[in-house]
């Protein structure tokens, strides 16, 4: 539905039915902090992007769909590719067999504490580097984005800090001799 | 009725995996539409992730979850941004008519 929808809100809005049902599977399964966090980040914040990009861009509506139109020589290639890469999956996982003592990792899950609980203990101890590179990328992130969609707006009033600092007493004030019964001509 | 086990989240990654992949290819509306394939397989890579960290006993993988959800994030941000700048230099997303990339 995400990717056979005709009008772009409708993929976005089955993008966020996707992402809230894998969330309630995660909370389901036992991941409850990943599951919740899908939740918050990517219902609540990435899909509102995709909605506040698609109602900026407004195309919304397109005339045809993906498989009226003129001829592609995508489709072909694509159905094939995804098919094989389909059918590898399920084979990978129908001939899945894994060994009955898989638990032999040192980062054990242990079931008296909360998932949240096991999670931040891991992260903050033996992962934290990965934790701080990945605020880095966020920031990274947030700084191209900005700077990608920043435009100089002409005619807008905003103070110049490098012209306010690089004043001096010498040229900024101007002592002016009045004369009486004249008036002073100040030039602006 | 059966109990879900590893082999039903890994088919259900697999099957969101298809999903977005088939999405890429026979996209022919727009480029958020494509974007949006790329969340579905990084939602399918982390359902993979989740699903073995479970099964396992080990938390490792819901870390690297959690990473795969910055970098998502990240991906997305960044993609919209530059999808905003295309939209206002040439005035259409459609996947046909960018053409101003080829060399």
């Amino acid at each position: 539905m995400v990717i056979t929808s005709r009008s772009t809100i409708n993929s976005v809005f089955f993008l966020i039915l996707d992402f809230i049902s894998v969330g309630c599977l995660f909370i389901m399964v036992g991941a409850e902090f990943l599951g919740m966090i899908l939740l918050i980040v990517y219902v609540g914040a990435v899909a509102v992007l995709f909605l506040f990009v698609v109602m900026m861009l407004n195309v919304a509506e397109q005339k045809q769909s993906w498989f009226i139109g003129k001829k592609s020589t995508h489709i072909p290639t694509g159905l094939i590719v995804s098919v094989i890469i389909l059918l590898e999956l399920l084979v990978v996982v129908g001939g899945w067999k894994y060994k009955e003592d898989l638990m032999s990792s040192s980062t054990l899950l242990l079931s008296e504490i909360s998932n949240t609980h096991q999670l931040g203990l891991v992260m903050y101890t033996d992962y934290i580097l990965y934790f701080q590179l990945a605020g880095i990328v966020l920031l990274l992130a947030m700084i191209g984005a900005i700077l990608l969609t920043f435009r100089e707006r002409v005619g807008v009033k905003k103070q110049s800090y490098l012209n306010q600092i690089s004043r001096d007493p010498s040229n900024a004030v101007e002592l002016i001799e009045v004369k009486s019964n004249q008036g002073v001509k100040l030039d602006d | 009725m059966t109990e879900i086990g590893l082999g039903h989240y890994l088919s259900l990654g697999a099957i969101i995996f298809f999903l977005g992949v088939i999405g890429i290819f026979l996209n022919r509306k727009n480029i958020i539409v494509i974007l949006m394939s790329i969340e579905l397989i990084l939602l399918a890579v982390n359902i993979n992730l989740i699903s073995f960290s479970i099964f396992s006993g080990d938390i490792l993988g819901q870390i690297f979850t959690m990473l795969i959800l910055t970098v998502a994030a990240a991906e997305a941000a960044i993609g919209l941004a530059i999808i905003v700048v295309y939209y206002r230099n040439r005035g259409s997303i459609r996947v046909e008519d960018i053409h101003g990339m080829k060399g």
